[in-house]
């Protein structure tokens, strides 16, 4: 990955797999947006648009007329469409394929996983045990939302390690090689192909109380759904909490491990965590979605031609200090902050609730745990690439701060 | 009760998507129906004391699905 030439013009020719997006993409979208809002560049198939104003984000989410969802991922060559219902629908299927998850994801449904989700966080604690330094991404983060969603869909938590490896063939290399991405999609496929055959009366899991089952039972139309669609969203529900969530996790504790004021601060006057956890959604959005022009529009000036693809960048949205004052600053008290790191419309991502639930309690556990830490220096971080944006290595040193203090 | 001292809170049901920032920041005003979109707590009528809370929540909805009316003023344009 990132062999490709490197970016000499954001504007005309931008990639987010160019290494200096990957580790600082700020700059560049702040130059981006004082120069040419709507990016364009020709090293994805049919062109791909890069907005990155909070306004157009929004218009270009609000508007599936004209931009689908039926491609949630930027590639460089597009793949035959895999529907993964109902991320990747439109209305009018979108809608009762997502009304029928929304229940089981509600702040309120989601609250029977939180002791275990603090119980995760506690064991992985434990087992990191009282070293003087860890990696915070690799022996924390990255276990957390794997345990979670494994309970819920009613998976064994031993197959961690496979669904992380999924992923990040899917998203880290799939997007610029297709062959990769493919295989790793065939291989979920099975194994939910398994787990649903599993379910099924005379199979040893029948009647289980999870959402695999809830969902292997469920109707849209009074017709129970083809199971095409029902492994479709299995492997969105597998995917789509995993790296996100442990980036989530992994960039606050990495803001935390560089910031000793504001870890004081928090540790200090841990009512500032629900602020300071939506500041971290905002400032390190982890999520970057994509569209399919399937009508032609104007936008911005641009136009917009059938095929084209659009990285529609909730982290760029956020950035932007048109709506949001002092963008570019970390404020773990900020008041007013309606980001959209969760998308906006009628794909808020399904999985909020929990992703927050998981954030919180991740934190919360950390820091009581750890409430001086901070990271190491003279080690990097490694960012991950492509459509998920966290710290996939965070070597911080515990017990003692080798920050400087502001 | 006196009008000019009340507030009433307005939803756009159909630009709600359930983010739940507002049901977090004013729980006691917003809540969420069993398909994680808000509803009201009461009528939505508030009084000055309440004011900031609310238009906390108002203002952290990405959405804006949510607007608060002065029912003095509207009275007054009525």
């Amino acid at each position: 990955m990132t062999t490709s030439k490197p970016v000499t013009d954001w504007a005309t020719d931008w990639t987010h797999f160019d290494l200096r997006w990957v580790e600082d993409p700020f700059p560049i979208w702040e130059d981006l947006r004082s120069r040419c809002p709507i990016a364009h560049s020709m090293r994805f198939e049919d062109g791909a648009f890069f907005p990155s104003t909070y306004e157009y984000v929004r218009e270009i989410a609000y508007d599936s007329d004209h931009f689908s969802s039926r491609r949630v991922i930027v590639r460089e060559k597009k793949v035959e469409l895999q529907p993964n219902p109902p991320i990747t629908s439109d209305p009018p299927e979108h809608t009762a394929a997502r009304k029928l998850l929304l229940p089981a994801f509600t702040e309120k449904a989601i609250q029977r996983f939180e002791a275990r989700t603090r119980q995760v966080c506690i064991d992985l604690l434990d087992n990191i045990g009282g070293v003087e330094s860890c990696d915070a991404s690799i022996q924390y983060a990255q276990h957390i939302p794997v345990l979670v969603i494994s309970e819920m869909l009613g998976l064994p938590a031993d197959d961690g390690d496979r669904f992380r490896d999924w992923i990040h063939r899917l998203l880290e290399v799939g997007p610029t090689d297709p062959i990769v991405a493919d295989k790793a999609l065939q291989e979920i496929t099975l194994y939910f192909v398994g787990q649903v055959a599993d379910r099924k009366p005379g199979g040893h899991l029948f009647e289980a109380s999870d959402l695999i089952s809830f969902l292997l039972s469920a109707k849209i139309n009074d017709e129970p759904l083809q199971e095409s669609h029902l492994v479709g969203t299995l492997r969105l529900l597998l995917i789509a909490g995993i790296d996100t969530t442990w980036s989530a996790i992994g960039s606050s504790i990495w803001h935390l491990s560089t910031n000793p004021k504001d870890l004081r601060r928090l540790v200090n006057d841990p009512n500032l965590i629900p602020t300071a956890i939506e500041e971290f959604l905002r400032a390190y959005s982890p999520v970057t979605m994509a569209r399919e022009v399937v009508k032609e529009t104007s936008l911005g000036g641009c136009n917009f031609t059938v095929g084209s693809q659009i990285l529609l960048s909730f982290p760029a949205a956020n950035r932007d200090p048109s709506v949001f004052e002092q963008a570019d600053r970390v404020i773990i008290d900020r008041q007013e902050n309606p980001h959209v790191a969760f998308g906006l419309g009628r794909h808020r991502c399904l999985g909020s609730n929990l992703a927050r639930m998981e954030i919180r309690v991740a934190l919360e556990e950390w820091l009581r745990r750890h409430p001086v830490f901070s990271l190491k220096i003279g080690e990097k971080v490694k960012w991950s690439e492509g459509t998920v944006r966290g710290p996939r290595t965070l070597p911080v040193t515990l017990g003692k701060s080798e920050q400087v203090c502001e | 009760m006196n009008n000019s001292l009340m507030y009433q809170i307005n939803i756009e049901q159909d630009r709600c998507q359930g983010h739940s920032r507002c049901c977090s920041i004013a729980p006691n005003f917003f809540e969420s129906d069993d398909f994680g979109n808000v509803r009201l707590k009461g009528d939505g009528t508030i009084s000055p004391d309440f004011e900031t809370i609310v238009r906390l929540a108002v203002a952290n909805c990405p959405e804006r699905a949510l607007s608060l009316t002065n029912l003095s003023e509207q009275q007054v344009k009525t």
